[in-house]
C-alpha cells in the first residue's frame, strides 16, 4: 500500500504546483492578493506532498520491499543501511525525484524569507517555479515513476546498487549538486518575474544576489565534492576529465560564477541590467541542458543513466519551452533594461566586465566541446568521436590565467574611475611580492616547473597578494571595519587562487607510475618509498577482497596503505579501492592493478602534491560565498524593502503592474 | 537609421562575427586532437593512418593476451569475429573489466608493422555497458562493410 501512497502524493504534488503557477502568476496579473497568498500557502504544500513522496521511497529501501521495481534494480538485503538511503537516489527515478524535493523546499525558503518581497513580486515568482516544478513533477510520472511494482511476483532480493556508487561520495555529492542545480531556479524566476512586472530597476537584483550566492556555494561544492569521489574511487588519481557529464555540472557553474559578479554591477551601479537578466536566465537554462545529457541516453559514461528515448524527448520538449520562453520574454522585454551608465577604462565596472566575458568565453569553449561530438554523431548517423582533454585545457587554461591576471587587479579598483598611478605602485608591490614568493619556491623545488606551471604560481600568489595589500591598506586608513561581505569576497577570490596553485602544482609535480611488484619489493617514487608485502583476503558485509599490504616510508613518517580488490557477491563485479594517505603538501596513493604470475602484482603508486589544494579551494569559494550573504546589509536592505511595501502594494491594488 | 540603433546594430555584427571566427577556429583545431575510431576491418585494410593518435577496438580474442614475465608489457590481439583481427601492445594496468571475449577500445597510434601501440584501455564500466563504438560489432551488423570510415576527410 505504502508505494501506492508515495505516488499518489507526488500526483497531489503535480496538482498543488499546477494551482501554485495559476495563482501566483494569475493572481500578480490580476492583482488579487488572496490569489497571491494562496500561492505562498500551495508552495508549502508540495514541499509536503513531494517530502512525503520521498520518504515512502526511502522506506522502501529502508524494509527492502523489493516489490518497487526501482528498490528491486538499485538495492540489496546485504547492502548496508546508509547506503539503501544513498541508493534512493542512486539511479534516474529516484535521483529525480530527489530534484524535485530540493526544489521544493527552495521555494519553501523563497516563499519564507520573501515574505517582505513586493507581493507580487513574490507571487509571480513562485509561480514560475510552480510552473518549471510542474515539469518536473510530470517528467518523472510520465516517463520515470519510481513506485512501479513488480507485482504480483517480486524478486526475492534486489539487484543490488552499483558497487561504484557504495560509497560516502553518493551519500554526499547529488544532494549537494542538485542543491546548486535546483537553486539557479531561484536567479531564473526573479529575473523571470521582474520582465513580467516590467520593473527592471536594481531591485531584482538586490533580492537576487543572496539566493544566487547560496546557489552557486552549493553548486561548488557539489562539483568539488565529485572531483575528489572521482580521485579516490576511480582509481586513476585523476580529479577532472572532461568528460561531458562533468562539462554538464561545470557550464552552469561558470554562468553563475559570471552572474554572481554581474549581480553586484547591476545592485550597486544599476549597469549590465539586460545582461544580468540574461545570465539568470542561462544559468538554468544550462541546468537544464545538463540534466539533458546526463538523463537523456545522448552519451554513455559513468553518470549516465539507462537510455529511455521518451525521456530525452521529453526533457528536450521541457527545455525547447523554458528557454524558448524565457528568451522569447526577455527578447520582448529586456531591452527596457537598459540604461546608459558611465564608467571609465581603468574602474571596478569594466574589470567585472572582462570578468563576465572571460567566464562566458570559457562556457563557450566547454559548450562547444560538450556538444559537438553529440552533433556530430546526430549530423553522420552514428559515427562517433571524442574531444580530449587536451582541446578542452588549450583554450580553458590561458582564459583562466586572464582570468586569474585580472583578479589580482580587481581589489584596488573603485567604482566608476581608478587613479592610474596609484594602482600601478600598488601592481607592481603585488608582483614583486608574487614573484618573489614563486622564485622561492620554486628554489624549494629545485626549479623542476614549466613556464607555464611557474606562470600559475607567480598569478596564484599574486592574487594572494594582491587581497591581503588590499586588506592591510583598509586597516591602515582606519575606518569602519570592512563588512562581511569584502571578507567572503576575499575568502572566495584566495579560494580560486589555491584551487589554482593546487591544480597547477599537482599537475606539475604529480609522480604516477605503474609498477609490477613482488612480495617484499621496494618501490622508491617521488622520494616515498613503498614496500609491498603481498595480499591477504578479506570479507565485506556485501563482498570479498584481496587487500594489497604496503609498508611507506615518507621521510621519517612511517605508515601502512591497503588498497582492495573488491568483488561484489549480488553483482559480481569487480571494484579497485584505492588507499590514500592524504595530506597538506601531499597524497601517497596506491592502488593494485590486477594479479600477475608467482604472486607478483600490478600496482598503481601515485604521489601528488598539492591535490587536495583543488577541493580545498574550493570550499573556501563556497564559504566565502555564504559569508557575503551573511552580511548584515541585506537584512538591512530587505527592511527597507519593506518600507517600499505600501508603495508596492498601492500599484497592485490600482489594476495592473506598469508594464 | 537612428545613430543609436546603427551603433546598436554594429555591435551585434561585430558579437556575430567574433562569435562565428571564434568558433570556426576551435573547430578546426578540434578535428587536429579529434581521436577517430577504427574497427578491425579498416585497421587491417589499412585504412587506418600509421603513426596518427586514433581509437581502435573490437573484442578480445581468447587466448591472445599475453603478459611479460617481468614487466607490465602485455600483448592481446583484437577481432572483430568476421575474420579481421589485429595486435595491440599496452604497458600499465588493464582496467578491471579487461576480460578474454569483451569488447574494448584502445587509443593510440598504428605502428608501421600493424601492431597498434595503445597508451590507454577502456573496457565496459559494468556488466550491462558496451561502448557505444562497439555496438555494431556485437550486434553483428552485416552492413558493416557500408559503415563510412569515421573521419573527417
Amino acid at each position: 500500500m505504502a508505494p501506492e501512497l508515495g505516488h499518489l502524493a507526488v500526483i497531489v504534488a503535480l496538482v498543488l504546483s499546477l494551482a501554485g503557477a495559476g495563482f501566483g502568476l494569475a493572481g500578480a496579473g490580476l492583482g488579487r492578493r488572496r490569489w497571491m497568498r494562496a500561492a505562498v500557502s500551495v508552495t508549502f504544500g508540495q514541499a509536503v506532498f513531494v517530502a512525503l513522496g520521498f520518504a515512502v521511497l526511502v522506506w522502501a529501501f529502508l524494509a527492502d520491499d523489493f516489490s518497487v521495481a526501482y528498490a528491486a534494480h538499485n538495492s540489496n538485503s546485504l547492502l548496508p543501511w546508509h547506503y539503501k538511503i544513498s541508493a534512493v537516489w542512486g539511479a534516474h527515478e529516484g535521483s529525480l525525484l530527489l530534484w524535485t524535493l530540493i526544489m521544493t523546499l527552495w521555494m519553501s525558503a523563497v516563499a519564507l524569507w520573501g515574505t517582505r518581497l513586493p507581493p507580487d513580486f513574490l507571487a509571480r515568482a513562485l509561480g514560475v517555479m510552480g510552473l518549471l516544478n510542474c515539469g518536473f513533477l510530470s517528467f518523472l510520472l510520465l516517463t520515470s515513476n519510481p513506485f512501479e511494482r513488480l507485482l504480483p511476483l517480486p524478486p526475492g532480493d534486489g539487484s543490488d546498487l552499483n558497487p561504484l556508487l557504495q560509497d560516502f561520495g553518493l551519500i554526499v555529492h547529488p544532494p549537494m549538486l542538485y542543491t546548486g542545480y535546483v537553486g539557479l531556479a531561484v536567479p531564473f524566476a526573479f529575473a523571470v518575474a521582474a520582465l513580467l512586472s516590467g520593473r527592471l530597476d536594481s531591485a531584482w537584483a538586490r533580492w537576487s544576489r543572496p539566493w544566487t550566492n547560496v546557489a552557486w556555494a552549493f553548486l561548488t561544492l557539489g562539483i568539488a565534492l565529485g572531483s575528489w569521489w572521482a580521485y579516490y574511487e576511480l582509481g586513476w588519481g585523476g580529479w577532472w576529465f572532461w568528460d561531458p557529464v562533468e562539462n554538464a555540472s561545470f557550464m552552469p557553474w561558470l554562468a553563475a560564477t559570471a552572474l554572481v559578479h554581474s549581480l553586484a554591477v547591476t545592485e550597486k551601479r544599476g549597469a549590465f541590467k539586460s545582461w544580468t537578466l540574461l545570465l539568470a536566465l542561462t544559468a538554468f537554462s544550462l541546468s537544464l541542458l545538463g540534466a539533458f545529457i546526463v538523463r537523456s541516453g545522448v552519451l554513455t559514461s559513468v553518470h549516465a543513466f539507462a537510455v529511455d528515448p521518451a525521456r530525452g524527448l521529453f526533457i528536450l520538449a521541457f527545455l525547447a519551452v523554458v528557454v524558448g520562453g524565457a528568451l522569447a520574454l526577455f527578447g520582448v522585454r529586456g531591452a527596457a533594461a537598459w540604461s546608459p551608465v558611465r564608467y571609465a577604462l581603468l574602474s571596478r565596472e569594466a574589470f567585472l566586465l572582462l570578468n563576465n566575458l572571460l567566464l562566458v568565453v570559457a562556457l563557450g569553449v566547454v559548450l562547444l566541446g560538450t556538444l559537438y561530438p553529440l552533433a556530430y554523431e546526430a549530423a553522420s548517423g552514428g559515427d562517433k568521436i571524442s574531444i580530449g582533454p587536451p582541446w578542452f585545457n588549450r583554450f580553458f587554461v590561458p582564459l583562466m590565467m586572464a582570468a586569474a591576471a585580472a583578479l589580482g587587479i580587481g581589489p584596488f579598483l573603485g567604482w566608476k574611475r581608478s587613479n592610474l598611478r596609484r594602482l600601478a605602485r600598488r601592481l607592481l608591490a603585488c608582483f614583486v611580492t608574487a614573484s618573489g614568493l614563486a622564485a622561492l619556491f620554486g628554489l624549494l623545488l629545485g626549479g623542476s616547473l614549466s613556464w607555464a606551471g611557474g606562470a600559475a604560481l607567480v598569478l596564484g600568489l599574486w592574487i594572494a597578494a594582491a587581497h591581503g595589500l588590499d586588506l592591510v591598506r583598509r586597516r591602515r586608513i582606519g575606518g569602519p571595519p570592512p563588512p562581511l561581505a569584502y571578507w567572503g569576497m576575499s575568502l572566495a577570490h584566495l579560494g580560486f587562487a589555491v584551487s589554482l596553485l593546487g591544480v597547477a602544482l599537482t599537475h606539475e609535480l604529480s609522480v604516477e607510475k605503474d609498477v609490477r611488484m613482488s612480495p617484499g619489493e621496494v618501490a622508491n617514487h617521488g622520494g616515498v618509498a613503498f614496500r609491498f608485502d603481498g595480499v591477504v583476503q578479506v570479507a565485506g558485509p556485501n563482498y570479498r577482497a584481496e587487500r594489497g599490504l604496503f609498508e611507506i616510508a615518507d621521510g621519517e613518517r612511517r605508515l601502512q596503505l591497503t588498497p582492495e580488490k573488491r568483488r561484489y557477491v549480488v553483482s559480481g563485479s569487480l571494484m579497485t579501492e584505492a588507499a590514500i594517505d592524504p595530506g597538506f603538501f601531499k597524497d601517497i596513493y596506491v592502488s593494485l592493478g590486477e594479479p600477475l604470475d608467482n604472486g607478483d602484482w600490478a600496482v598503481r603508486v601515485y604521489v601528488k602534491p598539492f591535490v587536495r589544494w583543488i577541493w580545498f579551494g574550493a570550499l573556501m569559494m563556497a564559504l566565502g560565498g555564504v559569508l557575503a550573504v551573511a552580511d548584515k546589509r541585506y537584512r538591512r536592505l530587505r527592511s527597507h524593502s519593506s518600507a517600499v511595501r505600501p508603495v508596492a502594494a498601492g500599484q497592485l491594488s490600482g489594476v495592473k503592474a506598469p508594464v | 537609421m537612428h545613430p543609436q540603433r546603427r551603433n546598436r546594430l554594429l555591435g551585434v555584427a561585430f558579437v556575430l562575427v567574433g562569435a562565428s571566427a571564434a568558433v570556426t577556429l576551435m573547430l578546426l583545431a578540434a578535428n587536429e586532437s579529434l581521436n577517430l575510431f577504427y574497427p578491425p576491418a579498416k585497421v587491417v585494410n589499412g585504412e587506418a593512418p600509421v603513426g596518427v593518435g586514433i581509437r581502435a577496438g573490437g573484442m578480445v580474442l581468447e587466448g591472445s593476451v599475453q603478459r611479460a614475465p617481468d614487466s607490465l608489457d602485455v600483448a592481446f590481439t583484437l577481432t572483430d569475429r568476421r575474420g579481421a583481427s589485429f595486435k595491440a601492445v599496452y604497458s600499465g594496468i588493464l582496467p578491471d573489466l579487461f576480460r578474454e571475449g569483451q569488447g574494448i577500445l584502445v587509443r593510440g597510434e598504428l605502428g608501421a608493422d600493424g601492431v597498434f601501440q595503445a597508451v590507454e584501455v577502456l573496457a565496459k564500466h559494468d556488466e550491462n555497458y558496451m561502448p557505444p563504438e562497439l555496438l555494431p560489432l556485437a550486434a553483428g551488423v552485416a552492413d558493416q562493410e557500408s559503415r563510412q570510415p569515421i573521419g573527417l576527410e
